[in-house]
């Protein structure tokens, strides 16, 4: 119980995290509540279930090129639909919902409403001390930590992730420095769509694909955003972390718990933001009251 | 006689001078006529739900457009009353006129609840803690089915009224009294501290305003005209469901407001009577029917970010550079003090 607690919290904690940095760095960088984010996230997912299924292509052809076309997708509806209106906050959030709306009714239309599965890539399993974990499961955990690892190294050791972090930090200033900021904020929406595209493909053959599940892991993300603080790396990877192994615990501990895993996960996130309002690594900034 | 004078001089004076207003004038007209018009049970089903998503609509534009409190999560006092409503009338029996007003009681009691530990949110902070809220609610539902009604809902309610044509007037009647009110609420003393509230807080606290105060308020008075909403939905449709309570019964209240206008309280209601007509009608596209609609709001957004009645307004109006009075686009004098309009 234990363990099956610990191995399935370190999974959906890391594709939570994949998908809560991503969303935060958008916001980040550009402002954007990108609601559309899980939906990239549901439309890699198809996207391998079409080439590694449909068209059968080999796995290591079929991936790449799902994430390089979501990415693609990502970076023309941001320059299509979001960067001309950037100043108007609300119409931008809309329009996100709108997006995401359009990708599941995309899909529903040409992949029809029923569960579909991804085969794994990779079979077998190792069974340490009891547990039973598939290679899928080691895969996915190995590929998204290092995912992680590498958005931390592009963020902190390159000139890009510095003008990303200087622009999230101080748009006007940023862009007093002589930074192209809306080419940075492309930039950011093509490294946040990457990152949920990653994610999207890495659980695809352990999750069903339907139409609709870009609605639960969006209203986790918001959570865990919140939680860790608006535009925080380091917190979002620890919320996504918490509210995973709450969720994963709920699930495996109570009665009932599927329909109040989300619940609880959620009332903890409450109950952290009336202690800290701007969540557990997040920071007022003055010019922003 | 003098009475019938008045209101035609006022008419000619302040209604026929401005083109948005004689649409309002219009519009209202049409709804009150349209039974005479149309008999179909289909066009009045779809006019009376809409009337009651208006309010809805219009209170989140006052809690989140003029406060500047955006809520994610306004479907709980939409779901919260229809339940209460549901249960009151089904478990005690009371008729739809004690139950919707309490239902915007428990509503207002909701919004309390939520708002005392929301008021040290901002901004995004607070609209993504409140999306929680609904959610939870619906978890605590799913897990009572025996007295929520689980999945299915509470159904077996009363009619809001027994005549169809009677549930029609109640609606819209009541949405253009509601609406009106709040339109004078946005526009009292009262509604300044909002706007003030929403551009700069802090500076309005320094001025001696306690904003706790009117922030509390702003979120029982939405809670209320949201419950009401609620309320009439539920005995309209005679089933209060967890739907009322989903993520995208909150959306859909931003939906119709921010494509209408935000901040206008009228922009919310046309918003509603545009876009929730297109979706019915729309069911002749089937598979296709929200993708047109997604489309629709995607591209009209995007070519009219400020919502669509604020920009036709923009269009078809001018504000006088001198006196500040909006004057038809027409006119190449101002209306009241003759300044050159351009």
């Amino acid at each position: 119980m234990l363990s099956d607690i610990l191995v399935y919290g370190l999974m959906n904690g890391a594709v939570y995290a994949m998908l809560a940095i991503g969303f935060s760095l958008i916001f980040g960088a550009a402002r954007i509540i990108n609601l559309a984010h899980t939906a990239f996230f549901m439309l890699a997912s198809y996207a391998v279930f079409y080439f590694g299924s449909t068209l059968a292509l080999h796995p290591l052809v079929a991936i790449p090129l799902s994430i390089i076309i979501v990415v693609l997708i990502g970076v023309f509806v941001y320059y299509v639909f979001m960067e001309p209106i950037r100043e108007h906050e609300t119409a931008v959030l809309i329009i996100t919902v709108a997006i995401a709306l359009v990708f599941q009714e995309l899909v529903l239309i040409m992949f029809g409403g029923h569960y579909r599965g991804v085969s794994n890539i990779v079979t077998g399993y190792i069974s340490p001390m009891g547990i039973r974990i598939s290679y899928q499961y080691l895969l996915t955990l190995g590929v998204v930590s290092l995912a992680l690892v590498a958005v931390w190294l592009v963020l902190m050791k390159t000139r890009l992730g510095n003008a990303i972090r200087a622009s999230a930090q101080d748009r006007e200033v940023a862009n007093l420095m002589g930074m192209n900021v809306a080419k940075i904020a492309a930039a950011t929406m093509a490294l946040s769509v990457g990152l949920a595209s990653v994610a999207g493909v890495m659980v695809a053959p352990l999750y069903t694909l339907e139409p609709h599940m870009w609605l639960n892991p969006l209203v986790l993300v918001l959570a865990i955003v919140i939680l860790g603080g608006l535009g925080s790396i380091k917190g979002s990877f620890i919320g996504a972390m918490i509210l995973a192994f709450i969720e994963v615990t709920v699930v495996f501990l109570m009665p009932g718990g599927a329909f109040l895993k989300v619940a609880i996960a959620l009332a903890i996130m409450l109950i952290i933001l009336v202690i800290r309002p701007e969540g557990l690594f997040g920071i007022y900034m003055e010019g922003e009251r | 006689m003098a009475l019938i004078r008045i209101a035609f001089r006022y008419l000619r004076n302040e209604v026929l001078v401005l083109p948005t207003r004689v649409i309002a004038v219009l519009f209202v007209l049409m709804l009150i006529i349209m039974p005479l018009i149309t008999n179909d049970m289909y066009i009045l089903r779809i006019l009376t739900i809409a009337s009651i998503f208006s309010i809805y609509a219009a209170s989140w534009d006052l809690l989140s457009g003029f406060v500047g409190q955006v809520s994610f999560g306004h479907a709980l006092f939409f779901g919260v009353a229809a339940y209460t409503t549901a249960l009151l009338n089904l478990r005690l029996g009371l008729s739809p006129l004690i139950t919707i007003p309490l239902g915007g009681i428990a509503a207002v009691l909701v919004g309390l609840l939520v708002g005392i530990p929301c008021l040290r949110l901002k901004g995004p902070y607070l609209g993504l803690a409140t999306l929680a809220f609904p959610i939870m609610l619906m978890g605590i539902i799913f897990v009572f089915p025996g007295f929520f009604g689980g999945e299915l809902g509470i159904s077996g309610i009363t009619r809001l009224a027994s005549i169809r044509l009677h549930e029609y007037y109640l609606a819209v009647g009541l949405m253009l009294l509601l609406c009106f009110i709040m339109w004078k609420i946005t526009d009292s003393k009262i509604g300044i501290i909002f706007h003030a509230i929403r551009e700069d807080e802090i500076a309005v606290r320094a001025s001696g305003i306690n904003t706790i105060k009117y922030k509390l308020l702003a979120f029982c008075l939405s809670g209320f005209f949201a419950g009401i909403a609620g309320g009439l939905y539920t005995h309209f449709l005679r089933i209060a469901g967890p739907s009322m309570l989903a993520v995208l019964m909150s959306f859909q209240a931003i939906i119709w407001t921010i494509f209408g206008g935000v901040a206008t309280i009228y922009g919310a209601v046309a918003g509603v009577f545009i876009l929730f007509p297109a979706l019915e009608f729309l069911r002749a596209a089937a598979e296709y029917r929200m993708l047109i609609f997604a489309l629709l709001v995607l591209l009209v957004l995007r070519l009219m970010p400020q919502g669509i009645t604020t920009f036709f307004r923009d269009k078809l109006e001018r504000e006088c550079p001198r006196c500040k009075v909006r004057n038809a686009f027409t006119r190449k004098e101002c209306r009241v003090c003759y300044s050159d309009m351009r």
